[in-house]
């Protein structure tokens, strides 16, 4: 069946302009606070840069998930898809030390349009890694039950699809807000 | 030749139907596409009446100078509602709920390719209408911002009610179920087809849904983002749109026009299509090219997304950006009469049979026009300077909108019905309601176009005595009344015949497309055989295999 990749694919279509919208919205006002908190003075690249290493290297493992199935090996498809279900645990394990942080030297959504913009931005990726983290923890459940006989399946290729799309789209968001202000 | 008819392959597990279960539940519970899609038709002819009768109330109060019938409070309101409902939750679920019953019929295919999905699109849109409607209930009332709720109006401290708030999570729940519905059309278009149903021989109105499916893909994630950021706004203090916060007032516009330019076209690309099956079966020749209205179709799509800040032009964006805006605007001007001509070329030399729908296909091309010149006209930056939020504006869309997608809603009503319900509706009280229609709408919003020159601005809840504006004014407003006379004589036409209309049979026009090849209302799995597809018109080439209307071959 086509239909479910297919599917999964114009909806990651339709959630890129969602994003892109998002992102366009930090952009417009990048420069545009004068006093408070801005990105350069209150984030840590560093540690956001390395706390990223953990999700794109999840993109890795559930494409080796992916493989696994291919090659009719089940339990390293289990192991694989537990892997990536931790990585993208531990990213929003950083993401919420990095909003904490900011929050208990009070900035805010509401503090000024760069809280604005970025919790936004980063709180709507995090939400979407959240997501992912759910439905890759029903693909768990599934292949523990033993649903995927294999070679190929719709669920894992989907699934799969979504989060290297969340994998992607953070690529973007890291460089708009990270790298951006500080290169 | 029988053996050369396809079967359609069975489905795994029956899908539940009315057919096997009666009652509320089985409706709630469906997932049938046709179940589906009356409930749309039937929701949207209930916010019509809504939408319809908050307008009589607006042209009531507009009657005469100085009225004092409404409240200012209560005339915000009202316009507001009545703008959002037939935007969102009538002209749009209508054609989608068209599209989710007639597409799988057109293309030979059992269902939607997610049943499951369309059912909770339908549910989206019912409940985020429910949530908009709620808000008349609330202490603070309806949203009461204008249909674009432009910041920083519709923002603390302009707006501390919560009426915007309605209105942003009424239309964000109905705009993720019109995604969903967005991304079920393309799939089932692209994956459902029957054998010998090529691209290039699916009916233009599977065409036009295929586009205006990729526009709603496309463009209302434009307008969700910009929902989210306004509830930010709203209820976490986030300040996008403040501009005493550093946010920017004209960022909301960009955004919602961005969504808002393109949701034009989601309104009349549908109608278009509707407009191409009826003009050729009741003219009883094939459509002129084909191809060129197909294509227009994609190049009105492709160009709908470049064109928003036409709505901006007052904003002061600077020459360089009212030029470009100006020019692309116009250039729409080109594909959409190149389907004008076409429709027209259909029409020459043809037996034209005038039962109600081609009555209401036919006005269309006429209102549709008028609409179409006076875009062109303010798509003209000094024009718009001139005309901008005055009365003009208003009779522009109007005739774009009510002249061109609701004519071809009427037209797909009286078309269709008999499909749905297996009986004809009354041909007396249709063209009472046709004539009507016509009087009534070119009565209430011609004299608007003079209004708007003369310099009556929309959105004000009364006006001052100026000359022929008291009488103009009076005009238009019994053309409202005599619309809403003809509103009831729809529903009444609609009533009585779905319990005396006469039987319609299978093919009550003589059609050619696969829709009409099944019972009238289809059965379950809508076909126990499809017809083989060898061409645009698998009907007509089925009742004469010797004159097969293959591309190059003559009109007949």
């Amino acid at each position: 069946m086509a239909n479910n990749r297919m599917i999964v694919g114009f909806f990651i279509a339709s959630e890129s302009v969602f994003f892109l919208m998002l992102i366009l919205a930090y952009v417009n006002f990048h420069n545009s606070v004068t006093d408070g908190p801005t990105a350069v003075n209150s984030l840590n690249p560093v540690v956001t840069g390395i706390f990223s290493l953990f999700l794109f290297a999840s993109s890795f493992t559930i494409w080796l998930a992916g493989k696994s199935l291919r090659e009719n090996n089940h339990l390293m498809l289990k192991v694989w898809i537990l892997a990536t279900i931790i990585l993208g645990a531990v990213f929003i394990f950083g993401q919420g030390l990095e909003w904490s942080g900011l929050i208990e030297k009070n900035i805010t959504i509401s503090r000024n349009v760069f809280g604005t913009t970025f919790f936004t931005l980063t709180g709507f990726h995090g939400f979407h890694v959240c997501v992912g983290l759910i439905m890759l923890s029903l693909l768990l459940g599934l292949a523990l039950a033993g649903d995927f006989k294999g070679p190929k399946s719709d669920a894992v290729e989907c699934v799969s699809l979504y989060w290297h799309f969340v994998d992607g789209v953070w690529v973007v968001v890291f460089s708009v807000i990270y790298l951006w202000a500080f290169l | 030749m029988s053996s050369r008819i396809p079967l359609v392959p069975e489905n795994a597990a029956p899908l539940p139907s009315l057919k096997e279960n009666n009652g509320l539940l089985a409706w709630v519970a469906s997932v049938d596409h046709k179940q589906i899609g009356i409930m749309y038709l039937i929701i949207t002819l209930v916010y019509f009446l809504l939408g319809g009768l908050e307008a009589l109330l607006i042209r009531i109060q507009l009657a005469h100078p100085g009225n004092d019938f409404l409240t200012p409070e209560m005339y915000n309101q009202l316009f507001t509602m009545h703008g959002t409902t037939m935007i969102f939750f009538v002209v749009m679920p209508f054609l989608i709920g068209v599209g989710v019953y007639l597409l799988p019929l057109m293309i030979g295919a059992r269902d939607m390719a997610f049943p499951r999905l369309n059912a909770l699109s339908f549910w989206l849109f019912f409940f985020g209408g429910i949530l908009l409607y709620y808000s008349f209930f609330t202490q603070s009332g309806a949203p009461d911002v204008g249909w674009f709720a432009y910041s920083p109006l519709s923002e603390k401290p302009f707006s501390l009610n919560k009426g915007p708030t309605y209105w942003a999570l009424g239309l964000l729940a109905s705009g993720i179920g019109s995604v969903a519905s967005g991304l079920n059309n393309v799939v089932t278009i692209l994956t459902m087809r029957t054998p010998g149903m090529t691209m290039r021989r699916i009916p233009l109105f599977v065409w036009m849904i295929f586009v205006t499916s990729l526009l709603l893909i496309f463009v209302i994630p434009i307008i969700t983002a910009a929902f989210a950021m306004m509830l930010l706004d709203s209820l976490l203090g986030a300040t996008f749109f403040t501009p005493a916060h550093g946010g920017s007032a004209i960022l909301w516009q960009h955004f919602f026009w961005g969504f808002g330019h393109p949701e034009v076209y989601i309104l009349i690309l549908p109608a278009f299509g509707i407009i191409s099956e009826v003009i050729p079966v009741f003219s009883r020749k094939p459509i002129y090219g084909y191809e060129f209205v197909a294509a227009s179709t994609v190049a009105i799509g492709l160009l709908s997304l470049g064109v928003w800040a036409h709505h901006m032009f007052a904003v002061g964006l600077g020459n360089v950006a009212n030029a470009y805006f100006s020019l692309a605007s116009m250039l729409i001007a080109i594909p959409t009469g190149v389907k004008v001509l076409n429709w027209v070329a259909t029409m020459w030399g043809g037996r034209i049979n005038f039962a109600t729908p081609m009555l209401f296909g036919t006005a269309f091309i006429i209102e549709f026009v008028i609409g179409g010149l006076t875009g062109v006209a303010i798509a003209s930056v000094p024009i718009d300077w001139v005309v901008t939020d005055s009365y003009f504006i208003v009779a522009h869309f109007h005739y774009a909108i009510f002249g061109g997608s609701v004519f071809a809603i009427f037209a797909g009503v009286y078309y269709w019905f008999p499909k749905f319900t297996g009986r004809m509706l009354s041909e007396t009280l249709g063209k009472w309601h046709f004539w009507l229609t016509v009087i009534g709408f070119n009565m209430t919003f011609f004299v608007q176009h003079f209004l708007g020159v003369m310099g009556m601005p929309r959105r004000t809840y009364t006006y001052h005595d100026m000359p022929y504006w008291g009488s103009m004014n009076l005009l238009s407003t019994i053309g409202a009344l005599i619309l809403g006379l003809s509103a009831i004589v729809f529903v009444w036409n609609i009533l009585v015949s779905l319990r005396n209309g006469k039987p319609a049979g299978d093919n009550p026009w003589n059609a050619w497309t696969l829709e009409w090849a099944t019972t009238s209302p289809p059965a379950v799995e809508n076909f126990e055989l499809v017809p083989p597809v060898r061409g645009r018109r698998p009907l007509w080439d089925l009742a004469h295999p010797d004159q097969p209307d293959e591309p190059g071959a003559k009109i007949v």
